[in-house]
């Protein structure tokens, strides 16, 4: 056990290394840095000053090992752009993008596993093909359009809601329908495929023949094995959101992690991009490793593994 | 945020129908101002972004020793009370008595004197170094008077003074630097800032000890508050929620759509940013077919601009004959060879010059997509296989630069500074983005750029203008414009140099 875990933090490290490599490489071919940095306008010696002041004349190699260096010693640097510690950035972007994923993933799980156990509870009826159409629609819907319709009805119509901002609860509540509903469709499916297998295992059918009451065979038996895959989908998805959120974020001006990354980006801000990146991928690493974790408590056979 | 836009703009469309009104009254009765802008400036400080949201910030937080009269273009003092040239590269400044800075800090010599000196040393890494790099030092003469020498003759230094050049309180900006002024901006300006939250909002308030001879007239309205919203249709649907009283570079068909929205005006305002089609004529060009001026001029003649800025450019806009914005001074197109829309012509002179075939050229551009896509129509309607090249613009100039680009939908805005050499010589005195290389052409610029009388520098400066139009060096297409939407009780005034005023802006 503790090998399979040593050997997992290393695939884990190797990978998050890899990610770091990648993002670092994809900035800089995506234009010259320096020239950014410096603007519309800028003549060649404010270029050539600007990449010598920022140490972007040295090899890519040199940086990226430079980088490294400050990184594993907990020295995230100084953002090219914000002109300030990125550490002290990513920290205060951080608490936004939490909060946001969080509460969109509590959010997706909350219609998509009624909806699952209401579909698998009567498959091939109506009612689940509503349920299935509304999974489709959530998948099907690009976020950034459904979050204008949401705006267009709740702070338009209805003035219910703040457009944009992150100064109170109800700035946090289109943003999470619109992140939320996105992922809700691929739970609400293994939900649904989880419960109409399990609900014909054997296990099950004695429960029934046993006299037992639908709910306890279907909440108590049923449900608890056919939401092991879910488990493991909302760590994964929980990291997506992290991630994910980046459109979101630019729409209703939440001031998060998937702002700072777009901004970053925009900006050939490559430090704050390394940071939010290598952070984004870390976190994603630890979720999975999470989720096998609470797979195997779930599931007594899995610890075998 | 081009990839949200047509989903946004069906979005937008509803938004337009379902609005029905936009309560601005909330803000008119607490005499606030709610302004959103979709880019963050890295640092408030103004010698330390270089983006649009910057300068306008730093024209309310802050004042120049010299002021620019919007309507007429008459320079005024602001924090300088008369200033004179004693030599080609000598500038003595008197200045203002009985100034104070937001904090309390009295303005005097020292003050002009740190900040000139400070922002024009490379080792300061101030990021906008084109607006001050013809410093060479300031220098206290008494209390109020200094000596600003220049490295060069550089007549356009007022033009500067009196934009982008801001002043510093000394004391405070020595002990904070550029990272203090960003997180607490003081200045001496119609308003001072109450709370700035990095990436968020910045939030002013009218600076009730605002000198009264200030050339900007003492500002109404009481707090202004700036958000940065970085999505143009969430600051649209803000703008019909009543959240945002005014915003900024709004889109023509999201504009054209917003006026039908009752409580909201539009307003269409000319900006001093020029388009035009470069072409590398000079030896080195990838497209040897540049070298022949009738194949530039075939170009000249084959765009309809007049077409152009009456379908995609919209209201406000002019058809342009020479690479400068009309107010700029020295800027004129008096006897500048016009090309008018022949599409005919464009053939002939094509077959003249052996082409009757046409010929490919890649044309690249970074901006305003639509207008390079309908530039490439026009192209092919007469023979040249234009094929379109849309970079981002540090690629693009990189190509141009480089010489991998012969031909470029460009655009120039000056910075707002209100001289021709803040345009044209930018791309015929040999330097980086000059594609030409005429050195008739750039002994006539260094001529305009070189003096301190307006009537030489004017006289150069249309000959030179002159030549480059009649040898077809490039394409003037037009000036662009921009729309401003807001809320219809307010009374406010658009510029040419995108600058709103929010300190002579009201509520009616």
């Amino acid at each position: 056990m503790l090998g399979f875990a040593v050997r997992r933090i290393a695939l884990a490290l190797a990978v998050a290394l890899a990610v770091s490599a990648a993002s670092f490489i994809l900035l800089r071919l995506s234009g010259d840095v320096a020239t950014a940095i410096a603007g519309e306008g800028a003549r060649a010696e404010d270029i050539a000053f600007v990449r010598k002041a920022y140490g972007l004349d040295r090899p890519l190699v040199v940086q990226y090992a430079e980088w490294l260096s400050n990184t594993l010693r907990g020295d995230f640097g100084t953002s090219l752009y914000f002109k300030t510690e990125v550490i002290g950035l990513v920290a205060d972007k951080l608490p936004v993008t939490l909060v946001l994923g969080l509460a969109s993933i509590l959010f997706a799980l909350a219609v998509s596993l009624p909806l699952g156990i209401l579909a698998a509870l009567h498959p091939n009826t109506w009612i689940d093909r509503l349920c299935l159409a509304l999974a489709v629609l959530g998948q099907a819907l690009p976020n950034f359009f459904f979050a204008l319709c949401l705006i267009l009805l709740f702070s338009i119509t209805l003035r219910w809601l703040p457009v944009s901002g992150t100064g109170t609860w109800q700035h946090f509540v289109m943003p999470t329908l619109a992140l939320g509903y996105y992922v809700a469709p691929a739970f609400m499916r293994l939900v649904r495929a989880g419960m109409i297998e399990t609900l014909a295992a054997d296990y099950v059918r004695t429960a029934r023949a046993s006299g037992l009451s639908p709910a306890s065979v279907v909440f108590k038996h049923a449900l608890r094995n056919a939401l092991i895959p879910v488990v493991a989908l909302a760590a994964v998805q929980l990291g997506f959101l992290l991630g994910g959120s980046i459109v979101v974020e630019t729409i209703f001006a939440l001031d998060g992690l998937g702002y700072l990354a777009y901004q970053s980006i925009t900006y050939k801000d490559f430090p704050t991009t390394q940071a939010v990146v290598l952070l984004l991928s870390v976190v994603y690493i630890f979720l999975t490793l999470a989720a096998d974790l609470v797979n195997a408590w779930l599931d007594p056979r899995l610890r075998v593994a | 945020m081009s990839k949200f836009r047509p989903a946004g703009a069906a979005a937008l469309a509803l938004f337009a129908a379902f609005a029905l009104s936009a309560p601005a009254e909330a803000a008119k009765r607490d005499n606030s101002l709610r302004f959103a802008y979709d880019q963050v400036p890295e640092n408030v400080d103004p010698y330390f972004n270089n983006v649009r949201i910057g300068v306008i910030i730093g024209q309310h937080v802050w004042d120049t020793l010299i002021y620019r009269d919007p309507k007429t273009n008459e320079y005024k003092g602001q924090l300088a009370t008369a200033w004179r040239w004693t030599n080609d590269k000598t500038l003595e400044v008197d200045l203002r008595q009985g100034i104070k800075f937001h904090n309390g800090e009295e303005f005097d010599a020292d003050d002009v004197v740190y900040t000139l000196n400070f922002v024009s040393d490379p080792a300061n890494k101030s990021v906008t170094q084109q607006n001050v790099n013809w410093i060479a030092k300031a220098e206290k003469l008494e209390k109020y008077k200094v000596r600003i020498n220049l490295k060069r003759t550089f007549p356009a230094a007022i033009e500067y003074l009196a934009g982008p050049i801001a002043i510093h309180p000394n004391e405070y900006y020595t002990k904070v630097g550029p990272k203090g002024m960003n997180e607490k901006p003081v200045g001496t300006g119609p308003y001072r800032v109450v709370e700035h939250v990095p990436g968020k909002h910045l939030r002013l308030e009218r600076n009730p000890d605002y000198f009264k001879a200030s050339p900007k007239p003492q500002p109404t309205i009481a707090k202004v508050d700036i958000r940065f919203i970085p999505d143009r249709q969430t600051q649209v649907a803000e703008m019909l929620s009543g959240g945002l009283d005014f915003i900024m570079n709004v889109a023509p068909d999201q504009a054209a759509q917003m006026k039908a929205v009752p409580n909201l005006a539009v307003m269409s305002g000319e900006t001093m940013r020029i388009v035009f089609l470069q072409m590398a004529s000079s030896e080195k060009t990838p497209v040897a077919a540049f070298r022949d001026a009738r194949v530039r001029k075939a170009i000249n003649h084959a765009i309809d601009r007049q077409a152009m800025v009456k379908n995609l450019v919209g209201e406000g806009a002019r058809v342009l004959n020479t690479v400068c914005f009309p107010s700029q001074f020295g800027c004129t197109d008096e006897g500048a060879t016009v090309y008018p829309y022949d599409p005919a012509k464009a053939k002939s002179l094509l077959a003249e010059a052996g082409l009757a075939g046409g010929f490919d050229v890649d044309l690249y551009s970074y901006r305003e997509r639509n207008q390079a896509e309908a530039m490439v129509g026009y192209l092919r309607a007469v023979g040249i296989r234009a094929n379109l090249r849309f970079l981002q613009y540090a690629a693009f100039r990189d190509q141009l630069r480089g010489g991998t680009a012969a031909f470029a939908h460009q655009t120039w805005g000056s910075f707002s500074v209100n001289d021709v050499s803040a345009s044209t010589p930018v791309f015929f005195k040999f330097e980086d983005d000059d594609v030409t290389r005429d050195a008739e052409v750039r002994d006539l610029l260094e001529k305009g750029d070189g003096s301190v009388d307006p009537a030489a520098r004017k006289a150069a400066y249309r000959e030179a203008l002159a030549k480059i139009a009649e040898r077809a060096y490039t394409v003037p297409l037009y000036s662009l414009t921009t729309f401003y939407v807001m809320a219809n009780e307010l009374a406010f005034t658009a510029y040419p140099d995108e600058l709103p005023r929010f300190w002579e802006t009201r509520w009616k």
